[in-house]
């Protein structure tokens, strides 16, 4: 389990005001050009993962214990400015929320092209060349007159495009995409996915995907961490988890996970006995992590 | 839904042209008093005091709105005192917006300590009931022009603070602003091009609305003699003196009444009218 492009070690957060474990002895290593899955029901901590690595936890949230290794370089170790080029430098975030992700008031050229100038020490020129060059493969057509409108002017699916584009222009290494397809409905979705997954081959792009859907890692991951309450309980490739989960929370999950005929059905409840297990393997966990604390 | 907000930009149209108007009237009447007033706002006469406005029995040609009982022209103190109400709403006006919108900027945006000693002292400042508190202020850095502006600003940079703050909280918590920060911005730099921009409409409408406001403080503070000295005409004074004959010469507190309602109402109209233009789903 190392010299992968992201690497997180036992990495626990807890809540400030009540010391309660967010994450807990999170362990995930992300290869060079992979695709990993995170998968969780909701506040499982799949995003807290997510904003720990790029530095944006909210303020109720603290890192306790642990390592983030970003190339080999421990991103909590750093100090905050060089943390910020490093991230800044390498790495992008696809957001779940397309309509909040973008700046209402900035046309979207700008927001594309001024991270390349303003922090990377692009010319304003190249940027917009390179801006689109993105767009492009986004496949948006008429991209350059896409870059002199506002947010508000384009639809859900036209921001998410535009999202994924702005998040490959500087060619980082690492994407995390926070559930970028769930805000979106299920046609546009398929596109979304496909858009993705083919970029991240293109640019051998390591891409840790959250995402709450199965189905989606079947089609797009190579490898997959379940998380729940904050613990990772199944760290494995795709093939062999389709093909038999270790740890019963998984099996449940995928029992409950219909061959996709019904979008809706993907909702069923893991069964309670599972969940009760679980809980008191989390119960157990954090028992041990006090006393070794 | 296109409809509905068609139905919106015209009615924020009107709202803005007629408000806009008006305060350009005023603003004219203030830049060129000494040219368009008919006649010297200070000049009496007694043999034409309480002279009736134009269309009733015993007007005087010239005297287009009266006069008042020591037979100054009302229309000519109206326009001069248009001088003191957009100074104070400009200077007291821009003043408070600054002030105002940079603490609750800040409480917004970084919040932790500074939020909370800014928070703290909006909350202390609120107690005070805020007329009252003028009046005190006044009395112990002295009446004056620069006394009232002053006061305006010690007291109102609050209501500015407060809506910034909540408003920045909100934008805070956007999608965009996480991905400057990830995108290795600085705080300030997020906080000046990311956050700033769409608070800004929220800002504009407080600093017309506040404008309003501070006309109106002052003409509260001309009426109870704490303003700027006597004989300078302002439509506070005007309202004072004008309450004295109300039973001889109703006009000469009509008139300044009128004109101070119509430019409070129309400061905050053109606020809101300015903040449907500006506001970029609106737009
Ligand atoms: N701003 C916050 N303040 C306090 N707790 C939070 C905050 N954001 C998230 N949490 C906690 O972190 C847990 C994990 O949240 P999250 O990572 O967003 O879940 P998800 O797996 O749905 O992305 C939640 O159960 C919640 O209790
Ligand atoms: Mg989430």
């Amino acid at each position: 389990m190392s010299g992968g492009y992201l690497t997180i070690r036992n990495l626990s957060a807890v809540l400030r005001d009540t010391g309660e474990r967010v994450l807990r002895s999170v362990d995930i290593d992300l290869q060079p050009g992979t695709i990993r899955g995170l998968v969780g029901e909701s506040g499982a901590g799949k995003s807290m993962i997510g904003k720990a690595v790029l530095g944006v936890l909210p303020k109720a949230l603290k890192v306790v214990e642990g390592e983030i290794l970003i190339d080999g370089q421990d991103l909590l170790k750093l100090k905050d400015a060089d943390r910020r080029r490093l991230i800044g430098a390498s790495t992008a975030l696809i957001p779940q929320d397309p309509l909040t992700a973008l700046n209402p008031s900035h046309r979207i050229g700008p927001q594309i092209t001024n991270r390349l100038v303003d922090i990377l020490g692009w010319t304003r020129r190249a940027a917009e060349v390179r801006a689109l060059e993105v767009l492009e493969e986004v496949q948006i057509a008429d991209a350059a007159r896409v870059m002199r409108q506002y947010p508000h002017e384009l639809s859900g699916g036209m921001r998410q495009r535009i999202l994924i584009a702005s998040a490959f222009a500087a060619e980082p290494k690492l994407i995390i995409a926070d559930e970028p397809t769930t805000a979106l409905d299920v046609t546009v979705q398929k596109q979304i996915l496909k858009l993705i997954s083919n970029l991240q081959a293109r640019h051998g792009t390591a891409l840790l995907f959250v995402t709450h859907d199965l189905g989606v890692v079947a089609k797009i991951c190579d490898s997959l961490s379940v998380l729940y309450g904050g613990k990772v309980v199944e760290d494995t490739d795709v093939a062999s988890f389709f093909n038999g989960p270790h740890h019963a929370y998984g099996r449940a999950l995928l029992a409950a996970t219909p061959r996709h005929t019904d979008p809706d059905a993907s909702l069923l409840p893991v069964p309670d006995d599972v969940i009760a297990a679980v809980r008191a393997e989390l119960g157990e966990a954090d028992r041990q992590w006090v006393r070794h604390d | 839904m296109l409809d509905g907000r068609g139905a919106v930009k015209r009615r924020a149209g009107a709202r803005l042209w007629l408000s806009g108007l008006w305060l350009a009237i005023v603003a004219l009447a203030a830049v060129f008093a000494p040219l368009i007033a008919p006649h010297d706002p200070l000049m009496q006469d007694l043999l034409y005091g309480r002279l009736p406005p134009f269309w009733m029995a015993g007007a005087e040609p010239g005297y287009l709105l009266g006069t008042d009982s020591l037979g100054r022209d009302v229309l000519s103190r109206l326009i001069h005192g248009a001088r003191i109400a957009l100074i104070v709403a400009l200077v007291a006006g821009i003043g408070t917006c600054l002030i105002g919108s940079t603490l609750g900027l800040i409480a917004g945006y970084y919040r932790g300590w500074a939020d909370r000693i800014i928070s703290r002292l909006v909350d202390i400042w609120m107690a005070f009931p805020p007329i009252l508190f003028a009046i005190l202020l006044i009395a112990v850095i002295g009446t004056g022009l620069t006394s009232v502006i002053v006061a305006i600003v010690v007291i109102d940079w609050t209501r500015f603070c407060r809506v910034v703050r909540a408003e920045t909280l909100n934008q805070s918590q956007m999608d965009y602003v996480h991905s400057a920060r990830i995108a290795g911005f600085t705080r300030m730099k997020t906080m000046l091009s990311e956050i700033l921009p769409n608070v800004l409409p929220t800002i504009v409408a407080l600093l017309s609305l506040e404008m309003g406001i501070a006309v109106i403080v002052e003409a509260i503070l001309s009426f109870v003699n704490l303003s700027i000295s006597t004989d300078q005409p302002t439509w506070g004074g005007m309202i004072a003196e004008g309450r004295l004959s109300i039973h001889q010469a109703w006009w000469v507190l009509v008139f300044p009444l009128i004109t101070l309602f119509l430019t409070v109402l129309s400061f905050a109209q053109f606020g809101e009218g300015l903040k449907d233009r500006f506001d970029p789903v609106l737009r």
